[in-house]
Order: structure tokens, then sequence, then C-alpha cells
């Protein structure tokens, strides 16, 4: 029955205590699994054996010396001693020296009660320490805006330094100095903020001392609470644990035993969002503009004015733009709002400018427009093609996913025109023009081709169109290839080959393929990639859209798109029309809405009248801001609901005041399709109120019915009934973990890798491609590209993170990246105030002179309304998924 | 064969280099350099073109005895080599005068002679006391081949012990060295044979074979003299155990503060590759091999293998618990090999002379020769080799030639920082890894720091656990703060100011050191303090509960004073001394002012021997009147 879990366990003897462990545990996963204490304080769960704290020593028979048990590999038979009168001994005198070295300042420290020392003492039973003490008198770091560094209270355990190297893959901190000077240090002792630390603080999560602390909470005291909940920042989904107190967020930390995230955040989830949560410039109650002006006013007020307001137009000049910051419950209402009230499928989100490409594309390619895999699938692939992707900026804990592959071994092909981070750890960086992914990718597979390493029998059996598919090939002769991405023939032929020969092998992308004019033709380009090489359907294979927010997968599940109800069923098949017709208790649209940019543009040519726009921020994030303020400017009545008076709500008539992720129940969606829940953690700041609420209210003051969610969990009950995917996935199996549609009834475990033996729709499509230039190319007058993207300190239009005081200092405000090549010639210096401008407008900015940038192509990130990228970016749009090229704008840079 | 021509025509280079004509060595390796042997070189070669002389001049290694570097000697055909020690550059002209152009070999400056006839009233260079209980193996080829000439090296029997090697099969080649009896000269002693077997049975297609030549104990120069002087015997012996073994690259670990060494490799590496000793097919034999060096940062701890392995990785050098031992997760994570400089010399002797040869050196369990470096108050201080089982009192009394100004021996430090010491009283004890174990000390690589009466036997294992402290690498908390907190305790018993009770908690720290030390550095670590109070409690007793240093060596515990009968008023310690710490005029009894003076020993030292006023003192109380007073006055009393 389970012989082979019981060929691999092995037998031994604890303290007289027969034991069964897996083989290749060490002694002391043995000893903890037989239930039996041994002191540890070096050793760490997710990190290699040590054996610096000589805490957990044991006896074992037939073996010299006192081994430490949480090095030694357990053994068939071994007997094992952990507790003799000569191992007491011995640890009180290790504990005594150090204890030596470590102040017994425990009234006045932050770390008290939940220190590790503290701990272990408790268990050793230490009379007195006759040794005397080893003060060091080193200076304490403040200086740096997140940790609180205090090396007297370090015990060299060496968890930080591990963590950083292992897990990380950073090493920002390491052992510096020897002997009794030994200590933890930046290269040459310089700053945190000089070296490469990216601040995520899983030091501070695992230093077993005060010596590193989370500076903000350090005063905070014990929390009276932890509520586990999802990181509101990107798509990763993180799992959190907001830690409260007195009703106030003190601290988020990752959760140990977050399946996605294992005990890791990046400096956002981990520092960012208890300031934002409380800051003082949270909306707390509505604001009516009178004479030009907003004024307070009563939520009825509110409410009626908008409802009064959105009777006065006809269907056609109204529209609705979700929120992916949302949860699964409020874009359901907003979609069904919009739907059932407004009466019409005006509804989109921002989706529309990250990933309506791949939604598109992949539905084309598979049958559904998703990451195939999971995140912990990355860390086994042994081939990684990062495409189009900032992984470790944009997101960050699947970036550690990425570097525990290479850590074993995995290739790892980056492709991209900058020098990022991921570069670095790269086996081949393939540097390609901007614009160029498909002809790069179709290159590649040209050498898939023709030198016979693609999987026939997968391509035979599972797929269709692969000889239309193979004709298209022949336009892109590696000569053609390397002209138009200027990347080396060899390089190509070495990508193809290193991809096609190491299996299981995965796809990662992101905007920077489908940002594009041609986005979808990318995603497809990824798709083909994948299924020549058989990467489909397997562990650690697959096509990878890497979801930029939070909810932003969640929001498209839910409907809140043009042409589709939740699940993707598609408004114009009557059958799924009349299904929610029956639900919903109304006639529905059956023509699909605009979209988002078309809203605007519909906005701008006064088609559209009126907005309710929630938890977006376009004025800033959209491309050709100008163009879309002067939109939002011809409304004639604008409603935005949103934490913060965003640049876009500078626009609106009515402001309403929402609770953010931290103050309200729902679930989000992450990128690999997992649902998790959002749980309440402190009570709505102000007179702020859940976005499902309010807009629950506005419907029934528009005489919506199947508007009277008593909670979440109502609203979740009746996405579940309509949703095919979501069918089994309801708040109670939540509370065990995330699930990952489809998840079509209740007994379903979830689907962590999709098309495993019959792709979504049927058999998996080759699309013949072409390659198509980018809307905007460089000439005299603009002669640069830029390329957009986003910074690990910052989150989309900083909404959030600008409110957060030690982001602003790390990153204070945007730059224009800048080779050194194009700087010099132009005569700007690292620093110099330079405009940038395009065919669309201008921003004044910094310029950062650096080799990140290739020659010709510019960088700037989106975050900063003071020099907002997107009033340069092209609006030209992908003719399938209408997301505008965010990824290529010709512009000039001058310094003024 | 090819090999037999090479040889043939190294042997037809060697003779003509050093038997068609003049030839004269002179010893370049570190120790000679520092005494002046470059100049005595540029000397040598000013005079012989000077005087128009046609003569060869060699670069050899060291011969072994530091004491009187520089050393040449001078080869006449016809003739023996005759050997001059400390030599200047000035006597150069005389010398090349007398012996080249007037066959005066002069006796008087001459050490003793090398090779076929003798020369009369010089004797033979071997039959010296502290030649003669030598047996030098590894060392044969020190101070009379050029060292980086490899024909130099293939004309005195190099290589030989490879040719064979390749002919045999890895597991006989195995079985040899395990037949041999050899055992790690880094210290530890474990049979090399045995070790090499289990990195050969690991699994793994890529294999490493390192050199440790991270030599770093505190007057240890054994393994620095033998790469200077002959390291294509160390690098022949890595070939081998490469084959054997199965390794594909080899690295030698050199401290980076070796730079002759590291030149020296570095050619005999570039000679060897184009001799095809090294990389592709070697000798036409199928085996491919080829070796780097990774030269060490000066850190102490790198010495021990695991952090050594770290190093090479780029990685800071932090010792890890074993296992995983590198036979099977070594350098890189692959199964490694390593072993010290000496015991890769001692594999090239073996596979060339055979097993049962070497074994018939040395004792039942400890086989074949050892290399110390013998130094501290010894006669004749300097690189020795000998069989093991030899007599202790044999090294220091006639290879050393006793103490210093024939004081008291007091003891001798073996085994570095790592080892204990071994007092007077068991002078004869034999030296070979059980007899040294027996008495609580180790073999080491080979440092031999003889004490005379004068050392302080706290202030030694002071100085040498500051050492280990210092160099801990800070991981583990033995070796990091178990060291710091008996270097305290240390220091106040050096201080005056220990307390009862210090010896025991010295002693239970050592054995808290000892049991959880996570490496050989910090586990042993405690042994001179150990192996001190074992031997000498008395003098930590002396210091903690009577404030007195018997040696009179720790400064806090030793005081000058000036014998009121004995002083003459001179003046000149008065004079001399720095702190300005003397009272007193002419004709008067000078006075030390005892919160004054910094124990410097300059009035001891300074003040004339017909007089002999000034002691030193520890402990005691020596009567001296409250201020100058007129020497007359003060004899009278």
């Amino acid at each position: 029955m389970n012989t082979k879990a019981e060929m691999n366990l092995i037998t031994l003897n604890i303290d007289g205590q027969e034991v069964k462990v897996e083989r290749g545990s060490t002694v002391l996963e043995a000893a903890k699994a037989a239930g039996t204490y041994i002191p540890t304080l070096c050793y760490h769960p997710d990190l290699s054996p040590f054996g610096a704290c000589r805490l957990c020593i044991v006896e074992i028979d037939k073996m010299r010396g006192l081994p430490t048990s949480c090095t030694t590999p357990a053994d068939e038979g071994m007997v094992v001693h952990t507790n003799t009168p000569r191992i007491q001994e011995l640890r009180r005198n290790v504990f005594e020296l150090i204890l030596s070295e470590h102040p017994w300042q425990c009234l006045t420290c932050p770390k008290n009660g939940r220190c590790e020392l503290q701990e272990v003492a408790s268990h050793i039973g230490l009379g007195e320490v006759s040794v005397p003490p080893i003060y060091k008198n080193l200076p304490k770091d403040t200086e740096n805006p997140f940790f609180r560094r205090d090396y007297n209270l370090c015990i060299l355990c060496g968890r930080c330094v591990r963590m950083c190297q292992e897990v990380r893959g950073v090493g920002a901190i390491a052992f510096t100095y020897r002997g009794g000077q030994a200590m933890v240090g930046t290269a040459f002792d310089h700053s945190l903020q000089d070296s490469d630390c990216k601040f995520c603080g899983a030091c501070v999560d695992v230093c077993p001392t005060a010596a590193l602390m989370d500076k903000s909470s350090l005063w905070a005291g014990i929390p009276d609470r932890k509520v586990a909940t999802i990181c509101p920042y990107c798509g990763v989904g993180c799992q959190l644990k907001l830690e409260v107190k007195d009703e106030r967020i003190i601290s988020s930390v990752p959760d140990p035993d977050g399946i996605v995230n294992h005990g890791q955040a990046c400096v956002k989830g981990r520092f960012g969002i208890r300031e934002f949560v409380h800051h003082r410039e949270r909306l707390t109650a509505p604001l009516i503009r009178r004479n030009g002006e907003f004024k307070e006013a009563s939520w009825d007020e509110a409410l009626d004015l908008a409802a009064k307001k959105l009777k006065s137009y006809t269907a056609g000049e109204l529209g609705v733009i979700a929120s992916a910051k949302c949860t699964n419950e409020e874009n359901y209402v907003m979609q069904k709002f919009a739907r059932a009230v407004l009466g019409n499928n005006n509804i989109d989100h921002c989706a529309r400018l990250c990933h309506a490409p791949t939604v598109a594309g992949l539905v084309q390619s598979f049958g559904s427009g998703a990451m195939t895999n999971s995140i912990n699938e990355v860390g086994d692939a042994a081939c990684i093609l990062a495409i189009g992707t900032n992984t470790m900026e944009e997101h960050p804990v699947i970036g550690v996913e990425v570097k525990k592959a290479v850590n074993n071994g995995a290739k790892l092909i980056v492709a991209n025109p900058r020098e990022i981070d991921l570069c670095h750890f790269a086996s081949l960086w393939i540097r390609h023009s901007p614009g160029t992914d498909v002809a790069l990718l179709m290159g590649m597979m040209r050498v898939i081709v023709d030198e016979g390493l693609l999987d026939s029998a997968f391509v035979k059996e599972r797929c269709e169109n692969f000889d239309t598919f193979r004709e298209s090939l022949k336009s892109f002769g590696l000569d053609f290839v390397e002209r138009v991405t200027k990347v080396s023939r060899d390089r190509i032929i070495e990508a193809a080959r290193m991809f096609a020969t190491h299996s299981p092998a995965t796809i990662l992308y992101a905007m920077g393929i489908t940002q594009h004019s041609h986005g979808t033709d990318n995603v497809m380009a990824t798709a083909n990639l994948a299924m020549l090489t058989g990467n489909v359907g397997k562990p650690s294979t697959g096509v990878n859209p890497l979801r930029g927010q939070n909810n932003v997968q969640g929001a498209c599940d839910m409907g809140a798109l043009p042409n589709v109800y939740t699940g993707y069923q598609a408004v114009a098949d009557p059958a799924i029309r009349e299904k929610f017709e029956a639900a919903w208790e109304c006639r529905l649209p059956s023509s699909p809405g605009l979209t988002l940019v078309e809203m605007i543009e519909a906005a701008y040519c006064r088609e559209i009248k009126a907005l309710y726009l929630v938890g977006e921020n376009p004025a800033l994030s959209d491309a050709d801001t100008q163009h879309v303020q002067e939109s939002l400017a011809q409304l004639d009545f604008l409603v935005v609901q949103d934490i913060f008076l965003s640049e876009t709500a500078e626009f609106a008539h009515v402001v309403l005041p929402a609770a953010s992720f931290a103050e309200k129940d729902g679930t989000f969606t992450n990128t690999e399709r997992r649902v998790q829940r959002v749980r309440k953690a402190i009570e709505p700041i102000g007179d702020s109120r859940p976005d499902w609420w309010i807009t629950c209210q506005l419907a029934k003051r528009l005489g919506g019915r199947g508007f009277d969610y008593s909670c979440p969990f109502d609203i979740m009950e009746e996405i579940r009934d309509l949703t095919p995917s979501y069918g089994g996935i309801s708040y109670e199996r939540l509370e065990s973990g995330g699930l990952q549609w489809p998840c079509p009834t209740n007994d379903h475990p979830g689907t962590p890798i999709l098309h495993t033996n019959i792709f979504t729709r049927g058999k998996g499509r080759f699309i013949p491609l072409k390659y198509i230039l980018p809307g905007e190319l460089p000439d005299e007058d603009y002669p640069l590209i830029l390329t957009t993207g986003r910074s690990l300190y910052h989150f989309h239009t900083g909404t959030m993170t600008r409110k957060v005081a030690g982001l602003n200092i790390i990153e204070p405000e945007g730059a224009v990246e800048i080779s050194p090549q194009d700087a010099l010639p132009l005569g700007i210096a690292q620093g110099d105030k330079v405009k940038v401008s395009s065919r669309r407008g201008e921003v004044i900015t910094k310029a950062k002179v650096t080799e990140v940038s290739p020659p010709g192509v510019v960088f700037m990130t989106f975050h900063f309304a003071e020099s907002a990228a997107n009033i340069l970016t092209n609006p030209k749009l992908d003719p399938v998924s209408k997301i505008p090229e965010f990824k290529v704008a010709a512009v000039k840079v001058e310094k003024i | 064969m090819k090999f037999e021509e090479t040889k043939k025509k190294a042997i037809e280079e060697w003779e003509s280099t050093t038997q068609k004509k003049v030839c004269i060595r002179v010893g370049t390796a570190t120790c000679g350099r520092s005494s002046g042997a470059l100049d005595v070189l540029k000397a040598i070669n000013d005079e012989l073109s000077r005087q128009n002389i046609d003569a060869n001049v060699m670069e050899v290694g060291c011969l072994g005895l530091c004491y009187i570097e520089p050393m040449i000697d001078i080869y006449k055909p016809g003739h023996s080599r005759v050997i001059y020690a400390n030599v200047t550059p000035d006597l150069m002209p005389q010398l090349i005068e007398d012996y080249l152009l007037r066959n005066n070999p002069r006796p008087d400056l001459a050490l003793g002679t090398i090779g076929e006839g003798n020369i009369e009233g010089i004797p033979r260079f071997s039959e010296l006391p502290m030649i003669k209980p030598q047996v030098r193996l590894v060392l044969k080829n020190c101070g009379h081949i050029d060292p980086v000439n490899i024909n130099h090296y293939i004309a005195n029997g190099g290589f030989g012990g490879l040719i064979k090697a390749l002919k045999m099969k890895p597991e006989e080649i195995i079985e040899e060295v395990k037949k041999s009896g050899l055992r790690g000269r880094g210290g530890a002693g474990f049979p090399t044979g045995t070790k090499w077997g289990f990195c050969r049975s690991a699994e793994g297609v890529e294999k490493y074979i390192i050199c440790n030549a991270d030599e770093g104990d505190p007057g240890a120069f054994m393994n620095r003299s033998l790469l200077e002087g002959d390291p294509y015997l160390v690098l022949e012996g890595m070939v081998i155990g490469a084959y054997a073994i199965g390794a594909t690259e080899g690295y030698i670990y050199t401290r980076a503060e070796y730079p002759l060494a590291i030149k020296r490799l570095e050619v005999a590496l570039d000679r060897m590759r184009e001799h095809g000793f090294l990389g592709e097919d070697i000798l036409g034999s199928g085996f491919s091999f080829d070796m780097r060096i990774k030269q060490g940062a000066g850190a102490f701890v790198c010495g021990e293998e695991t952090a050594l392995m770290y190093s090479i990785e780029g990685k800071r050098g932090m010792p890890r618990p074993r296992p995983p031992f590198p036979a099977t997760s070594g350098v890189w994570g692959k199964p490694s090999n390593i072993n010290n400089v000496e015991s890769w010399a001692d594999v090239a002797r073996i596979l060339d002379q055979g097993a049962d040869w070497y074994a018939s050196f040395g004792t039942e369990r400890s086989r074949g020769t050892k290399t110390f470096s013998l130094a501290g108050n010894v006669k004749r201080t300097g690189l020795i080799e000998v069989p093991l089982g030899i007599p202790l009192r044999q090294i220091i009394y006639d290879i050393g030639g006793g103490i210093v100004g024939d004081k008291e021996f007091k003891g001798v430090q073996s085994g570095g920082p790592s080892g204990g010491t071994i007092p007077a009283k068991l002078i004869d004890t034999l030296v070979d890894y059980e007899h040294l174990a027996e008495v609580g000390s180790i073999m080491g690589s080979g440092g031999l720091i003889v004490m005379d009466e004068d050392s302080c036997m706290v202030d030694m294992a002071h100085y040498f656990l500051d050492f280990v402290q210092k160099e801990s690498c800070g991981k583990c908390v033995a070796g990091r703060v178990g060291t710091s907190q008996m270097m305290n305790i240390l220091e106040r018993i050096i201080q005056g100011e220990g307390q009862p009770g210090d010896v025991e908690k010295l002693e239970s720290l050592a054995n808290t050191l000892l049991a959880t030390g996570l490496c050989a550095l910090g586990g042993t670590a405690p042994n001179p303090v150990l192996t001190t109070i074992r031997y000498f409690r008395e003098e930590y007793e002396a210091h903690i509960n009577e404030r007195r240093c018997p040696a009179k060596r720790c400064t806090a515990l030793t005081s000058y004073y000036i014998l009121p009968d004995k002083c003459e008023g001179c003046g000149i310690c008065l004079r001399d001394c720095p702190a300005e710490a003397i009272q007193g005029g002419k004709r008067m009894v000078h006075i030390i002012d005892q919160s004054k003076c910094i124990k410097c020993g300059t009035c001891f030292d300074v003040c004339p021997p017909r007089f002999n006023a000034v002691v030193k003192v520890s402990g005691e109380k020596v009567e001296v009147p409250p201020e100058p007073v007129p020497v007359k006055a003060s004899k009278k009393e």
C-alpha cells in the first residue's frame, strides 16, 4: 500500500523512543518529530544547517564526540541521547558563553517576551552566568528607513546572512571581521542603502533576538492579535499576518506557513502597509464637489446625489471602471451593477492595461487566459525563460523562486533590453530591441524546428495547426531575426537549444510581452514555444503571465470585463445570458460593452457622459495621460470611489471613501489562479465603507434588485452558483488555504496545472505569426525609445507606496534611465534635470545615467505624478486586446 | 619511451651545469633572502664577471640551517662541494679569489663538504651534528637543485614515481600508499591511503584534489621551504594522487604571504604542462588532469579543510560541521581529497622508492619521516627532517645543539596553537603520533618551539590562545566566545589580577571548548592552556596566589630595583631610562620610581657588569632607600 513511503522511512531511537522519519531528515528533525525538545538558536527550517550555536549537541552511540543534531543526518538504527547529564552541563556552559555576549537588558528590550534566548533560557535551567559580560559597544544603525540594527544584541547565529544569501539570493550582508570582532555587516561597512539590500525584511523575521527589528513597530508592543490576510500590492498574493494592537495595524509580517510565499515578502508588503492604511490623507467621509471645491457630506447625501445623477443618463452614456485592487466579491457586485442596474456592458478595469493580451492570446492558443502553472513549481524548473519580466522588482517573491531554481542548477534565460537584476543570475541574457519579441521567439522556434529539437509527439498528439505555423516560421530566417532584434544569431541558437533541451522548461512573462501594439501576438508566440517543446500541462512548465495587481486575476474572473460574465462566460452567448438574467431577475444587454480605453475615448467624444470609477487612477496610469485627463474633464458626472484622493479623483463630482483591504473581508485571486481569503483586521478608517457595501447602496438607490447582501460571504455564495470554475470555492474551504480554479465542486481539489491531459479548448493551437513593427519608431525628432515599468519600492501610481515614508526615502522621485552612450552627446550627467518629450507631451525629471539601459533606449517608471511617464506613452492599441503600447514610444531627452 | 629521452637530456643538462665547471649554489629561499642572500648573489655575480671567471651560479632552496644563513656552496670540478655559512657580500671577492683563483678553500670559513672527496680541515656536511641524525626523504633536493628547473628535478629521479604510478591501476596505488603507512602530515595523522580510498569510491564524475599549503602556525615554515626548494616533488605527488583518486582538477591552496613559493609553483606548473606532466593525456596515459593555485587572504582558519574549500569557492572561509566529509562533498559540493604539502611530497617518494622502503623508516604505527621547523631558544634553528620515533632529546640537544646561552630547557610547544607544551621532564618522549598524544600534545604540521627557563608558561599559553582567538572565524560559540572568555582570565592572571578559582574556571571552559568546538581550530584551542596547567600548574598558582611570575616574564608582575650597596651612581641608567623614572645624581645611589617605571629593562641592560646593580624581581621586595643617598654613605650602612 504505502510501500514506497515505507521504504523511505528510517527508524532511530531517541532517548529510548522509537521514531520513524524520512530518509534525509536530520537528527534534530527526528527529535522534533518525536516531540523531544532540543534547544537551538542558529537552526531555522528554511535555511541550510549551520552548526554554530552548539546548543543542539547530542550523544549518538558509536559516534565520536558530540555532534550537533541540526547538522547530523539521521540514520537507520541510530541511538541518540539528547539530554544526558553531560549534555545538560555542556549546554549550560555554551549558553553561558552565548549570554556573556548578549546584554541582559530584557526589560528594556523591544523583543522582550518574543526573544528566542528567553525561550532557550526557560528550558536550560541556568542558575547564573559565571563568565563576565563582553559588551561590544557597537553603534546602532538607525539610519536606514526600515530596520533597527543593534549588533550588540547579535549572537552571530547567521540566520540573517543565510536568509539573505540562500533564500533571497541577494547577499547584502555577510559575516565580517574575525574572532571576537566577528559580526554581521555589509561589504566595506557601507550603509544598507548603499549595499545590495532590498529591504525585504526576511533577515528581521528570522532574527532570534532584537539585533534586527522592524523600526516602525519597535515600541508598539506585543500585538493583541494577528490577522491572516493577503498582501494588497502585486499579483503574487503573499500571505501576510497583520499585527493589530489597540485596533491599529502595527506591522505586517509574511506568514511562515504561507503556501505561496513561505514566509517571504518584499519591502512593500513587509514595510509598506501600516502607514498607508493609517495615513492621515485617507478619505474618511464622502465628498461632494460644490462650486468647484470638495465638501464633506453624509453618506446619504453623497449616495443620493450619485444615484440621482446616474439615473439621468441613458444606459449607453454610462460606464463603470472596476478595480483590480478590490476583492472578487466587490468586482462581482460592480459588474452586476453595470449590467443589471445601469443596463450595459460598459465595464472594464486596468487588466486592459496589463494582461488583456494574455487573456486574448492564451484563449486562442490554449482556451484559457491565465497562468498555466503554479508559483511553487518555478523552483523545480530545469530551464526558465524570463521574457519581458523584471521579476526581482515587480514580483519579488516569484523572483525568490527563480533564484531557487538557479541555485538548483536550472538554466535561466533572460530576454530583456534592460540589464535588470535577474540578468546577473542568468545563464544567458538576450538584450533584444524593445518590441521585437515576436521575431526573437519565432527565431528561436525556427532553430528548434530546423534542428529537430521539438517535442514531435506532443505537437502531434496535443496540438493542431502546426503545419500552417511552420510555414510562418519561414519568414524568420536568422539573418532577419538578427537584424531586427539586434541579437547575434549565436545567442538565439544558444537560447533555443537551451530551452528545448532542458526539461521541464517554463516561460515567465509580464508587461514586457503584453504592453505592445502587437501584445496578443507576443503572448501567442510564447504559447507556441511552450507547445513546440512539449512544455504545457506538466509540473514546472507552461506559459506563466505574472499578473501585476493583487486581484487583477480575480477582477477578470469576476467579469469586470465588457464581454464576459464571471468565469469568462460570454455575454453574447444567449444561454449564458439567460442564466444570469434568471439569477439576477432582470434583462441583460447582449452586446459587449466598451473597454476602458474606449470608454475614456468615448468620454472625450462626449458619448459617455458619466462614469463610476472604483479604485483606479487612469489620470496617471493610462497611456497619453494628457488626453486621458482631458477626457475625464469632459465628463458630466464622475463618481470616484477610493481610499485616497487620487489624481483621478480630482476630476470627480462625488468622491466615496472606501475601506482598505485591511478593513474588510473577501477574497483575492492571485496570479496563479489561487483564490485566497482577505480578512478584516481593523474597523474601516473614519466613515469609510467597504466597496461592496457602497456599490450595493448605489444599486439599491437606482432600483437594483439582489443587492441585499449582509456580508461578502453571501456574495461569494452567489458567485459560486453562477461560475462553474469557482463552484467549489467556499469560505469554509478557504480557511485551510487557497484554492486554484478551476475548482468546480466542493470535493474538487483545485487545479495547480492547467491543460494536463487536454487543453481547455481541446487541442493546443499553433498560431502563425508575422513580425509587426512597434507603432512608433525613433526618428530624427524623437530619436530614443522610451520603455516604462515599475520599481521594487513603489507600486503603480504610488497611491499607497508614496504614503510610506521609508519607501520615499529610498526612492523619493522618478528618473529617466539613460545609457552613458546616449547621455554623453546630450551633455547629460548623473542627476541632471532633463526634459523628456514625445509627440504627446513632456515631463521634467532627473537623469539616471546607467548601463542598465541599452543605447537608444530610455526607461521611466510610471509611479510619480510629478514626472508621469504616461504623459509620453503611445496610446496606439493592440487590435485584438485594445492594450496601449506602453513599452515603446519615441522620445527625445534634453538637458534643461 | 619518451620519458627516457627527456630524462637523458635532463641528466646532460644537470651534469653540464653542476659538474662540468665551477658551480656556485646560493640558497635564496625566503630564509636566505631575509638574511641577505640576494646581495650575496649579486656580489658573486659581480666578482665572477670582474674576474672573468666562467662559472655557473645557481639559486637553490634551503638546506635547513636557517640560523646561519645566508649559505652558499662552491663546486670546483674534481672537488667536493664546499659549504660556507653566514656569508656576506663583502666576503665574496676574497673567497672567490682564494678558492677559485688560488685554490684555497678557506677551511676557516667553511662549514662542510658535500660529495666525493674530502678537503682537509673541513668536515663532511653529513657528519655535522645538526645533520647527522636527520633522514632527508622529502627534503632531499632542497638546497641542491634549481627549484624551478624541471630538468634538475628529473635528473635527480624526479617523476620516477609518476611514471610507475601511471602503469599501475589506481587501486594498486592506493594499496601502495596504505602499505607505506603514510599518515597525514597536516597534523591529524589520518592514514592517507584510507582517505584516498574514500574519495575514490565516492560517487561522482568530477572530483578534486587539494594541496593544503596554508601553513599558518606561528613558527612553522616546513611547507614554505619545501615549496620553495622542490616544488615539483609536491606537484608530482598530486598528479599521482589525482590519478589514484580519479580527480580531474586540483588546487594548491597557499597563503598569499608566500610569494616566492607561489612564483616557483607557477613556473613549475607551466613547465609540467610543457613537458606533458599536466594537462590532457598525461605522458600518453590517457589520464587528464590539471591544477591551479588559489591564494588565501591570510586567514589562519582557512587551513581547516572545510573553510579552505569555501575559500576556494570564493566564500568566506568558515568551517562547517562534518558529515558530509570532503570525500563525498567537498569543494563545489564534489568529492574532494585534501592533503598537506608534505604528504603529497611523501607520496611521490613512496611511489618512486616503494612502500616497503618508506615504511622502513619510523616506528610501527608512525612510519616514515617528518619535517619540523625547529625554532625558539635553541642554538641551531632551522628546517629538519627526522625519522618518526626519534627522541625529543635528540632533536633539541643533538640537532638543535641545546639551549641558547646554555640555559635550562623548560619545555617545547609542538603542533602549533592546537598542540601542547611538553615539559623538560618528558624530554625523552619519542616524537611520533602516539607518544605526542600521550603527553597531551599533537604532531601537528611540524612546528617545534623550544623554550628556556626564562619562558613563562602562562604567558606562552596566553600567546597561543590570543592567536587562536584572533584567528577564529567567529562562527561557533566555542571558538568565538569561549576563547575570548579564556583570554580574559589569562589576561588578568598575567596582569597580576588572577583570582582563586581561575585555573579551575580555565579548565572548565577548556573542557567545554574541547567538547563543543565546531572545528579543530576551536576544539583544540585550549590545548596549550590545558597542557601548561597540567605540567606547570604551580606557575599559574604563583601568578594568582603570590602575584609572582617565576620566569620574571610577565611585566605586570616584575619590578626592577637598584641595589644600594652595588650602585656606584654612574648615571648611565638614569640617562638611558626612557620613562625618566630613575632619580639620583653623581655618586648618589640611584632609585627607581616604581610608579613611573615601564619595566622596559633598559636599566638592567645598561648597568655596567662590573657593578651589576640592577635586579629584576617578581614577587619579592627589595629594600632601597626612600631617596638618593651618597654612594659611600649607603655602602657604609
